[in-house]
């Protein structure tokens, strides 16, 4: 079977609805079937990636951490849109660091996010098989 | 009569906060929870119009959820409470009436 | 569907996984090994601590191409191929030892 390019973009919060889990849960599936999977971060969808996210105190599931088991599952192309960054007050220094170990690279350890314009970003969904909505 | 006007939705996604802001008279108060906490963040495209919120109204937010989302209190606009779920409590009782922006 | 243990009840689905994760210890463990037929040995358990170790840090119990990746990582190169791990869990690693890790079913489980 060809790989296919498959890209998913994450538009919501992570935890005001079901989307941004539902999300992560079809990527890590879909990264079972060794497709070339790209993910990307545009609008509210920025916050999935907030660092120190702790939901102790409301009783629901933090999957924050599961985005650092991306790697493992090769899927380490990351693209945040610097624009929806920008418009929160947000840098990337808020984002929790995702890494993957290059295995063409004698296993470096290699940042799996990019902070990239629309411009850049319009060019990324251009060059996908597959686009999926969250 | 006094208001206790609730925003759960994000700034971003949703028009609450902006219709919440327009129709709240001046001795009402403003509290955001679940998603509606983004509007806390200072810097960002929502600060000016918090900050003109503030010079009207208390404006609070609820605590537990800036922890969910891993918004840091201290990068917060200047002038807003934060409370936990006994303040959230304590606040409807103070005041008249309670209207969620859903 | 539930487990008997000691005068406890423990919840299972219908597939034998643990409804509560905080539910789970060693005895427990054993009990789901033994109604399989299986008994664990110190091999067994290495996997089922690495196992209960990535929930801790990843929130997921993972698929099992990456729990062999993994294990050959952490517990050495021999130990990290299908064929050791198949051995030890027949039913399938990912499954099997989630199970008895009392972790819930691995998300992407092919």
């Amino acid at each position: 079977m060809a790989s296919k390019k498959f890209l998913y973009i994450n538009r919501r919060p992570p935890h005001g609805s079901i989307y941004a889990h539902e999300s992560l849960e079809v990527v890590l599936i879909g990264a079972a079937f060794e497709q070339d999977v790209t993910l990307a971060f545009i609008d509210d969808g920025v916050y999935q990636l907030m660092q120190n996210q702790d939901t102790g105190g409301v009783g629901l599931k933090n999957f924050a951490p599961t985005f650092r088991a991306l790697g493992d599952y090769d899927v380490n192309q990351i693209y945040v849109e610097q624009e929806s960054l920008e418009l929160r007050g947000l840098s990337k220094d808020d984002l929790i660091p995702l890494t993957y170990e290059d295995e063409d690279d004698d296993w470096a350890e290699k940042d799996s996010i990019h902070v990239v314009s629309s411009a850049e970003l319009a060019d990324i969904i251009e060059q996908q098989d597959v686009i999926l909505n969250f | 009569m006094s208001v206790l006007h609730i925003v759960n939705k994000s700034p971003y996604e949703r028009h609450s906060l902006d219709t919440c802001l327009r129709l709240a008279k001046p001795d009402s108060a403003i509290l955001l929870i679940e998603d509606g906490i983004y509007a806390v963040q200072q810097n960002s495209a929502t600060s000016s119009k918090m900050q003109q919120a503030l010079s009207n109204h208390p404006v609070y937010a609820l605590q537990p959820d800036l922890e969910a989302r891993g918004v840091n209190p201290d990068n917060m606009i200047d002038g807003i409470s934060l409370v936990d779920y006994d303040g959230f409590v304590k606040l409807t009782t103070e005041y008249d009436r309670l209207q969620s922006w859903l | 569907m539930a487990i008997e243990l000691e005068g406890k009840s423990y919840e299972t689905d219908e597939e034998g996984y643990l409804v509560n994760l905080s539910d789970w210890n060693d005895q427990l463990a054993n009990e789901m090994a033994k109604a399989d037929g299986a008994v664990l040995d110190e091999n067994h358990w290495e996997v089922i601590n690495f196992l209960r170790d990535y929930y801790e840090e990843y929130q997921i119990a993972p698929a099992v191409r990456v729990l062999t990746k993994a294990v050959g990582k952490k517990l050495g190169k021999d130990k990290g191929t299908s064929k050791y791990l198949y051995e030890l869990f027949p039913y399938g690693p990912a499954k099997q030892a989630c199970k008895y890790a009392g972790l819930p079913k691995p998300t992407g489980c092919v």
